[in-house]
């Protein structure tokens, strides 16, 4: 035998790939020409994206903001470019843009004449300043339950904003909201004092119906009575004057952090074992699901009022808060409750088997699961309500897209349509997009399996 | 030594309602029942008595008294001296015209969207996702004005079709009109029809049922018929002889000729829209108000269904893909055969309550001035009798309806599809 081998014994050096391979041209190769049917749809797609862009930013840039009315704006556009089409007149949004934001809400609630530009003299809060303020808060307050690394004393906020949201935006005297949370302070003093004397029932009996005593017979007489010695209070505003995405963002607050408590306990009576209990929510979810929005919005505007003991007329926006919030808490529900099913059996058996009890069971090993699972579907149906509060123009809010109308009812603006629905489609995109991004980030941080 | 006694026998007390796991879902099941039935007695006493404060009935005379309005875009014949009821159901229909054409534009859409969005080629699946993120972030009430504002604005009015040298032509060989009062397509017309049935006699819900489209339906349902008959024919001789007989002349043929013999035989012709004077006339006129609607809700709930169709073909393992690879299929044939059939499955839950939102979301029509159910029950007769509570409670109800029997057929379609479990 001789020791010829016909098999290398050292290794070739690595070659570099071939260039056609690596860096951008392999880029380019393989995700915009791999196959000749690729290589066409990206030509094709080259050509409809040169289209659009080159339309689109020419609209967009080539455009008249010093104008003060669409007249004015056509005269400009004719003596620059030679034609009117294919520009924009941003000059509607440099003299509505104030409008679109806030409807008819006034710069300076305690000073009715003066305006934006003409500041009343005797100086004072700033123009907005309570929209704004209300708004920075809602910021504050939503961001230790948004990111876990924000300290955790700004939760003070968190909780004294549901307080202060209606007081700094509907003004008038702060005795109203002090005194309904003073209620909540009631009930938990109640539940603290009654709890060793009387046990655990009776405390809670005591902690519910304390407080809804409270509200319902003294908080209105002591606020009144506090207001007529110390008066503390703001300039009121007027409902009618609410309006622009200002109101999108308030209805879409108030419907988004209220249905969410609502919907789960409207979730969990859908999977309880207590079968009128669930037949009642069954019949809550699916009536709400299968009517459209409009419909109970026209039971706000139209119907609550007979529902309610005679006499009462509460405000049209907090008619539609109730029903925004009752439609976003079956729609809450149903994807809670999806994200329950999807639990497995054993984390039930577990709580049992631990010796915890129903709500201990819930709140320790159900819930923050399951609310887990339903992230992606709780924040699209966030935006979706939050999209939806633009419905209210229909039944005559002064909605950002009702105020399109009056805009172009005004002559100066009469047939001025794209510059409006573009600044108003930016507006939205911007919020609904932040909120999509920043549930995909909640679910990559909350992600403990498949590692 | 153990002693096995009985537990000792407790007597009722109280207190067990509450304390004691055998009564105290009882109890609570009974607050909540006692709760619920106190809050409705509460809201219906309170309306009786504003009722009667307001000095007002509560009834459905209303319906029969003449509805004195005008429905632009109808399926059936109506007029203003038509009743109330004949103009919500004539809106009702209005709906349900809406709503189908929406779910199956969305669904096409959609289906292309998802599936172009996982394309490996880089643009086309950029672009798609720019579609999906415009359209998901945007209020479809905003889509909906606009679409209306695009197809005034920019569409040339009917006069630019005159002269010797028009400003606007007809599309498709001069059959279509779209200008901005709508789009007139051709209609078709039976010049030996055999005439309609009229169903329901004269009643506000009398109802044409064209004989024609029966026939044709019949004939072309039998086409179907005999054409799944010669293919199992097909398979059959397969299966024993192992060759395949030719059959696709005769499926053609099978498709086309009756069909196509009815349609000699009853003079079918189709009805141009034509130019007189400054607006169009014959053929089938489309307004705006219904093709902005239609158009803007199925681009809107397109997005929605591409997600769902991203999300469905994506939960199907790579193991199946690659399978269908090591069989040699290509990957259309994988697309077809493997991935959506499987994917089928994870996507039509989903897809249900997008129709559902679909048909909801179609009650903006107001919103555009498209007589639907909403235009006509819940607004203007609502405002012409100051009927409230009977319309908007009646107009729940029929959404509720729609939306139940959506739901009805479609998770029975559901549940046929079902992977079934060995």
């Amino acid at each position: 035998m001789s020791d010829v081998s016909f098999v290398r014994t050292e290794m070739l050096p690595e070659q570099a790939p071939p260039a056609s391979e690596v860096g951008v041209l392999g880029w380019i190769k393989h995700n915009l020409f791999s196959s000749w049917l690729n290589a066409i749809l990206t030509i094709v797609s080259l050509v409809f994206i040169y289209y659009v862009l080159s339309n689109i930013l020419s609209w967009t840039f080539e455009s008249v903001w010093n104008a003060n009315s669409l007249s004015e704006c056509r005269e400009i556009m004719m003596a620059t470019w030679g034609d009117t089409h294919g520009h924009a007149c941003w000059g509607v949004i440099k003299d509505r843009w104030l409008q679109l934001l806030y409807g008819f809400y006034p710069p300076y609630p305690a000073h009715p004449d003066a305006t934006w530009s003409n500041p009343p003299e005797t100086g004072g809060w700033p123009a907005y300043f309570r929209p704004n303020l209300t708004f920075i808060l809602l910021l504050v307050a939503i961001a230790p339950v948004l990111f876990t690394k924000v300290p955790r004393k700004l939760l003070i906020v968190t909780a004294a904003y549901p307080f202060l949201l209606p007081w700094l935006m509907w003004g008038g005297s702060i005795w109203g909201p002090l005194m309904v949370a003073a209620g909540f302070a009631i009930g938990y003093f109640a539940y603290k004092f009654a709890l060793p004397v009387a046990g655990s029932l009776a405390a809670i009996i005591l902690a519910i119906a304390l407080p809804i005593l409270w509200w319902l017979f003294a908080a209105g007489s002591v606020a009144d009575a506090i207001n007529a010695i110390i008066p503390i209070g703001i300039a009121p505003v007027e409902s009618r004057d609410f309006g622009g995405f200002m109101l999108a963002i308030l209805l879409g607050v108030v419907a988004i952090g209220v249905s969410l408590p609502i919907g789960i306990v409207l979730a969990l009576g859908r999977q309880s074992d207590l079968m009128i209990v669930k037949y009642l929510c069954v019949g809550f979810i699916e009536f709400i699901r299968g009517v459209p929005l409009i419909t109970l919005l026209f039971v706000a505007s139209l119907l609550l009022n007979l529902f309610l003991p005679p006499g009462t007329n509460f405000d049209i926006i907090l008619r539609v808060m109730i029903m925004m919030t009752l439609f976003s808490a079956a729609y809450m529900a149903e994807v809670i409750r999806g994200g329950l099913a999807a639990l497995p059996r054993g984390q039930y058996e577990g709580a049992d088997s631990l010796g915890l009890n129903y709500w201990q069971a819930q709140r320790l090993i159900i819930m923050p699961q399951a609310l887990k699972i339903s992230i992606p579907g709780i924040v699209s149906t966030f935006i979706g309500i939050f999209k939806d509060t633009t419905l209210v123009s229909i039944i005559g809010l002064f909605d950002v897209i009702g105020l399109t109308n009056g805009i172009r009812a005004d002559t100066a603006w009469n047939g001025v349509y794209w510059e409006l629905f573009a600044f108003i489609g930016v507006l939205f995109f911007v919020v609904c997009f932040s909120m999509s991004r920043y549930s995909m980030y909640l679910e990559r941080k909350l992600q403990t399996g498949h590692r | 030594m153990t002693t096995l006694t009985d537990p000792p026998k407790e007597h009722f007390r109280l207190s067990m309602l509450l304390y004691d796991t055998r009564y105290r879902s009882a109890t609570i099941q009974v607050i909540a029942m006692i709760g619920f039935m106190l809050l409705a007695a509460w809201i219906i006493n309170n309306t009786i008595q504003n009722l009667e404060t307001l000095g007002r009935t509560v009834g459905f005379d209303f319906f029969a008294e003449p509805a004195s309005y005008d429905i632009n875009q109808r399926l059936l014949e109506y007029d203003s001296r038509d009743t109330h009821l004949r103009a919500a159901f004539i809106g009702l229909l209005n709906t349900l015209v809406v709503a189908v054409l929406g779910c199956i534009t969305a669904t096409i859409i959609g289906v292309m969207v998802g599936v172009l969005r996982l394309s490996n080629n880089w643009l086309i699946a950029r672009i798609m996702t720019v579609y999906v993120e415009m359209f998901r972030n945007v209020p479809v009430l905003l889509w909906i004005v606009f679409a209306m504002a695009i197809l005034i604005e920019s569409l040339p009015a009917p006069r630019a079709f005159r002269g010797e040298n028009p400003e606007a032509t007809m599309d498709l060989f001069g059959t279509v009109a779209v200008t901005n009062r709508g789009v007139y397509i051709p209609e078709f017309l039976f010049s030996r029809g055999l005439g309609d049935i009229h169903l329901f006699g004269t009643s506000s819900l009398r109802f044409d049922v064209s004989l024609d489209l029966i026939a044709f339906l019949i004939v072309f349902g039998g086409s179907i018929f005999a054409m799944r008959k010669v293919s199992a024919w097909a398979n059959s001789t397969q299966e024993k002889t192992g060759d395949r007989p030719a059959i696709w002349h005769i499926q053609l043929g099978l498709l086309f000729v009756p069909s196509a013999i009815l349609l000699g035989v009853l003079g079918f012709h189709l009805g141009y829209p034509e130019l007189k004077g400054f607006n169009f006339s014959g053929g089938t006129h489309l307004r705006n108000s219904l093709i902005a609607l239609w158009l803007a809700l199925s681009l809107y709930t397109a997005a929605f269904i591409a997600e769902i169709v991203r999300a469905g073909i994506l939960a199907i393992s790579k193991g199946q893909t690659e399978a269908a690879s090591a069989l040699g299929l290509r990957p259309g044939r994988t697309m077809r055969l493997v991935i959506l059939p499987q994917a089928l499955r994870v996507i039509i839950p989903p897809m249900i309550s997008n129709y559902l939102n679909l048909t909801k979301n179609s009650s903006l029509a107001i919103a555009v001035g498209y007589m639907d159910i909403t235009g006509t029950l819940g607004g203007i007769t609502m405002n012409q009798t100051g009927r409230e509570l009977e319309c908007v409670l009646l107009l729940m109800l029929v959404y509720l309806s729609i939306s139940l029997s959506i739901s009805a057929v479609m998770n029975w379609y559901n549940n046929r599809v079902k992977l079934v479990e060995r």
